[in-house]
Order: structure tokens, then sequence, then C-alpha cells
């Protein structure tokens, strides 16, 4: 039983659950329960991505582009046709599911830069839609949306939101390991270290890839569709390159295959630039010090980096106790 | 019935046949060896036969089913497994999940209970862990069972891909160059690992420059050169051929039989020194 709570999988999703029920004591006004709410939304899409980063091995740059099409798609129909917020959200999420699968099949042929780059094409031309057909989505003004409200009943306010974002998340954290975890997981793990060696086996390495960008696009459509109705307007900010650049940069800083990595990478790099206000105009340049920083002590990315580090520390520890050696 | 039937097989890389007009048939139950000079076109051969490569032209057809022009995962379906010159192992996971994934075409499940860990799969898993490691201790990788595998010397890490190949629970495995970079005690090893595959009912396909391994294991011999056959049958026929011995040794020798008693040591000691 002990044995089962210091695995990464249980004692993982104990430690964040814990982190999430124990978090609202630190947070003192509601600033800072927003803050908290955009990091579970951040790390919702980062926890998908990094199944198709750190595991399939396949890059996307336009992830920003699947939060859009949710924020977007959830905030059209909700707030312009009056359908009800749950509906939207889910017939957004199959459409943005259906887009994926569509589009994943022949981007996914490619490999490397080339795939870097057709995400990337992706996401802009996203990007592109959304700000030119204002007559649906207001264009670079964005657009107001109703609250979430499931019947009669409205969620509103910081505290409900972070309970709602927090149990997504740990639904999320788990989906992901059981995903991970399991013979399709191995094979996406496999496709990424040797694809002819994973097709060999029997994997239609083309099918995970799709299933996985699949899967991932769902997240970030998911949590896209949660941020529209939570803050109440979209804008194309979040649709936009830069927006995408920053979900690959958070699972690579929190590290690649590792799903609470994903988690910290979020984390870290959404409340960073908050704390870093303190340092006025030198703000960015004190954010890119701490990343090439990071990157250049802790390569793997933060938690497997600091895992390995601990794991090493524990070796030596068990090694000078050790008579024998 | 022939378990493979390979008819009129070529492959073109640009102006070059790598492999031309190929024909010939695998018995199941045999150990048929692939041999040849450098550059005769041995690997690519395996590359056509496990689907890594589309031929140009001719036909291969695995228990009477036309393969031709599908890709690698459908060949691992009908049961053909191999193994790589250049490994191809999967360095980012352990020994153990290595195995673990030559099980996959025999545990995956839906996307629901995957995503969703319902009871039968946590069971599956368990199966799935213990038959690896069994496969582990089958090839003599016993002492490997919790190393990751970046860890692993070469000799393990061939041995680690037989046992991921088996894994697939093959009708036929083909290897290509098992012996390459192993010492003389692990190449004994696996000359008895591969009389084992038989036992099992594998049939091996076996590619390889190590004369003593492939004369003490084969049953029937493919010489391969330019891409063309050069001569096929069982391998105490194929190792007397002049025709062979000349395109190992590069020389003309004197078609009488006077030399042959030695020609197993003369294409042992050509292939060594060409390589």
């Amino acid at each position: 039983m002990l044995q089962r709570l210091a695995s990464p999988r249980t004692g993982g999703l104990l430690a964040l659950a814990a982190a999430i029920v124990l978090l609202p004591f630190l947070l003192s006004n509601s600033y800072f329960y927003d803050i908290a709410i955009l990091v579970g939304l951040n790390a919702i899409v980062c926890v998908g991505l990094n199944l198709l980063i750190g595991y399939a091995g396949q890059i996307s740059l336009g992830h920003a582009g699947f939060f859009g099409l949710g924020a977007y798609g959830s905030a059209i129909l909700a707030s312009r046709y009056g359908w009800p917020p749950l509906a939207a959200m889910l017939t957004t999420t199959l459409a943005v599911a259906a887009l994926a699968f569509l589009v994943g099949r022949p981007i996914l042929r490619l490999k490397g830069h080339y795939l870097a780059m057709a995400t990337l094409g992706l996401g802009i031309i996203i990007f592109m839609v959304i700000t030119t057909e204002d007559k649906f989505t207001g264009g670079p003004d964005g657009l107001s949306v109703v609250p979430f409200s499931i019947g009669e009943y409205t969620l509103r306010g910081e505290r409900l939101w972070y309970w709602i974002v927090g149990a997504l998340l740990l639904f999320a954290v788990w989906l992901a390991l059981n995903l991970i975890e399991s013979p399709a997981g191995r094979a996406l793990r496999a496709l990424h270290s040797s694809e002819v060696g994973a097709e060999v086996v029997g994997i239609d390495a083309a099918r995970q890839k799709v299933m996985v960008f699949v899967i991932s696009a769902v997240f970030a459509s998911v949590a896209g569709s949660l941020a529209a109705h939570y803050s109440g307007f979209v804008t194309p900010g979040k649709v936009a390159f830069f927006h995408s650049i920053e979900l690959v940069t958070m699972v690579v800083f929190g590290g690649m295959a590792s799903t609470f990595g994903a988690v910290v990478g979020a984390a870290v790099l959404t409340t960073l630039p908050q704390l870093l206000t303190v340092f006025k105009d030198y703000e960015m340049m004190v954010f890119g010090a701490v990343m090439m920083g990071t990157m250049i002590f802790l390569p793997r990315g933060v938690v497997p980096s600091l895992g390995r580090l601990l794991e090493l520390r524990r070796q030596g520890a068990a090694s000078r106790s050790d008579p024998r050696t | 019935m022939s378990l493979l039937r390979v008819q009129g097989l070529t492959k073109k890389f640009g102006g070059l046949n790598a492999v031309e007009d190929l024909s010939f048939d695998i018995q199941t139950g045999s150990v048929h060896s692939i041999i040849g000079p450098n550059g005769a076109g041995k690997t690519t051969l395996l590359n056509l036969l496990t689907g890594v490569y589309q031929p140009s032209s001719g036909k291969i057809a695995f228990e009477e089913h036309d393969l031709t022009g599908r890709a690698p995962h459908e060949y691992a379906s009908h049961g053909i497994a191999r193994t790589f010159q250049n490994l191809q192992v999967f360095f980012n996971m352990s020994a153990l999940e290595n195995v673990m994934v030559g099980r996959y075409m025999h545990e995956r499940c839906g996307l629901a209970s995957t995503l969703l860990r319902g009871p039968g799969l946590k069971r599956a898993e368990k199966t799935c862990r213990d038959e690896a490691a069994e496969l582990l201790r089958y090839v003599g990788l016993q002492d490997y069972l919790s190393s990751a595998s970046d860890s692993m010397p070469y000799g393990a890490l061939k041995r680690l891909e037989i046992a991921r190949a088996l894994a697939t629970k093959p009708k036929m495995m083909l290897l290509d160059e098992p012996a390459a970079g192993l010492n003389p005690t692990e190449a004994l090893e696996l000359e008895n690992l591969i009389g084992r595959l038989t036992e099992r009912g594998v049939t091996v396909v076996l590619v390889e420059h190590n004369m003593r391994l492939v004369m003490g294991v084969s049953d029937h011999i493919l010489v391969l050169d330019y891409g063309r056959k050069l001569a096929e049958g069982p391998a105490q026929s194929v190792r007397n051929d002049p025709k062979v011995i000349e395109a190992y040794l590069g020389s003309s020798v004197p078609h009488d039989g006077s030399f042959g008693k030695d020609i197993a040591a003369a294409v042992t000691i050509g292939v060594e020194m060409r390589r």
C-alpha cells in the first residue's frame, strides 16, 4: 500500500490533489484566484500537448488554434445563438476533434521541422479566420460571452471556478496517466523512439499519431471553452501564434514526457510574469534569463531533471552508507 | 505449402537494381539463411519482406495472402517479425517495456477503456508484464529485468530485439545480422537461441556474415550477389557451389571439386577478410 502511495502515479495524483485543496489558504484575494484558474486552464492544455510532444514526439505550433476554436465555438453558439453553454461546449469539442482528425492525417505524415511548419500554418489559418470573420467573431475586438450555466444554475465567482478547474485538471491528469500506462501509450513512446521499430511490431504509427493529436486538440478546446465562459469575453490574442509558443514552452520547461512536468511548467510560466512585475521595465529580460538558466541547468525540464537529481543523491547516500563499496 | 512465396521481386533505387527479379520460397519450420557479399541486397530484401520498403515490381505472399504493397504493421499482423542490423530499440523505455510494446497487437483495446483504465485493462497489463519478463528470461536477459534499455550492452540489446519480436507471437522471424558485433561466446549463445526459436515453431530467416553460425544452423541457404539469386539449396550443396565461392573470393577456382573439402573454411576466411 505504502509502495503504491509512493508511485509516481498514485503519489503524484494525491500530491496534485493536495496542492489544489491547500492552495486556497494562500489565495488571499480574487486576483490570486484568477491567476490560479489561469494556471489550471493552461495546465489542462499542456497535459494534452505533452502527450503529443513529450510522449509521441510530434511537435505542434498550432495548439493555440484549437484553444481558440474551443473558446470562439462556445462563445458564438452560446452567446449569439443562445445555446445552453454545456451543449455549445460539447458540440464545439466534437467539431474540433473532427477537424483535428481530418487535418491530422496529412499533417502528421510530416516530420520534425516540416511538421512544425504545417502546424504553425494551421494555427495561423485559424487565427486569420477568427480575426476576419468579424460577423461571427467580432474580429479584433473580440466577443463577450455569457456565463456558464447548467439549467437554472449559473456558475459565477472565482472561488467556484477554482474548484471546477481544479477538478477538471485532476481529471485531465488522470486521463493522461491512464493513456501513458496502456498499450496505446507505450505505442506512442515507442514510435517516438523508432517509428520503424514500432511499425514492425504491429503499431499503425500514422493512426496512433492522429489519435494523440485529436486527444490533445480536445484538451485544448475544452480549456478554451471554459476560459471563454469564465472570463466573459474572448479576443484573438489567445488564438495567436505567440500563445502556441507559450504552450510549447510550458511543456518543454516543465519537462517533456512528464505529465506532472506539464502542470509545473504551466504553473511556473503563468505565474512568473506576475511575480516579475516588481522588475518593472526589466520584466521580460528577467523572464528570459530565468528561461535560459533553467534550460541550461535543468536541460530535461524542471520535473525530470529534479527527479533525476534526487535519484542520484539517493543512490549516492545508499552507496556511502554501504560499507562494501 | 510454403510459408512465404516471393515472385519476381525487384527493388530499384534510381538506376540501381538493389534486388532484381528474385523468386524463392520459404518452408515452414526451417532456418533459411540469406548470404552474400556486402552490397548484395540482403538488407534491402529483408526490408521488402517486412513492408519497410515497397517493391518496384514482383509479389510477396505469406500463407497465400498477397501482402505486396502493405504497410509494415500489416506484415506484423500476419505473423512476420524482425530484428534490425542497426538497432531499433526504444531507448526511451526500460528493457521490459520494450518487450511489452511487442505485445501491442494482442493487448490493444478501445480508446474509452484505455483512458478510463477499466479493470480488464489492469489485468491485461499484469499479464503483459509477466509474459514480457518471461520472454526476457527466455532470451537470456534475466539480469536486465529492471534495466533501462539505454544502459544495456550491445550484445544484450540484440537479444532484446529478439525478445520484442518474439512477443508479437510471430510465425516467421527475420534476423538481420544478429551476430554482428558479438564475441564468440555470445555468438554461440545466439546459435543456441536460434535453435530454440525453431523448436517454438518459429520459422527463422537469417541474414548473416558469420559463416560458422550460418553453416551451423541453416537448413536452406539463398545466396545473393548484386541483387540476384546466385545459388539456392540445402546448406551442404551451397557451400560446395563453385559460383558461391567465386563470388566470395573474387577468383575462379577449379571446378573438379578438388578444392571442395576446404571450401567452407575458405569461404569463412574470405568473408572475414572482406569485413
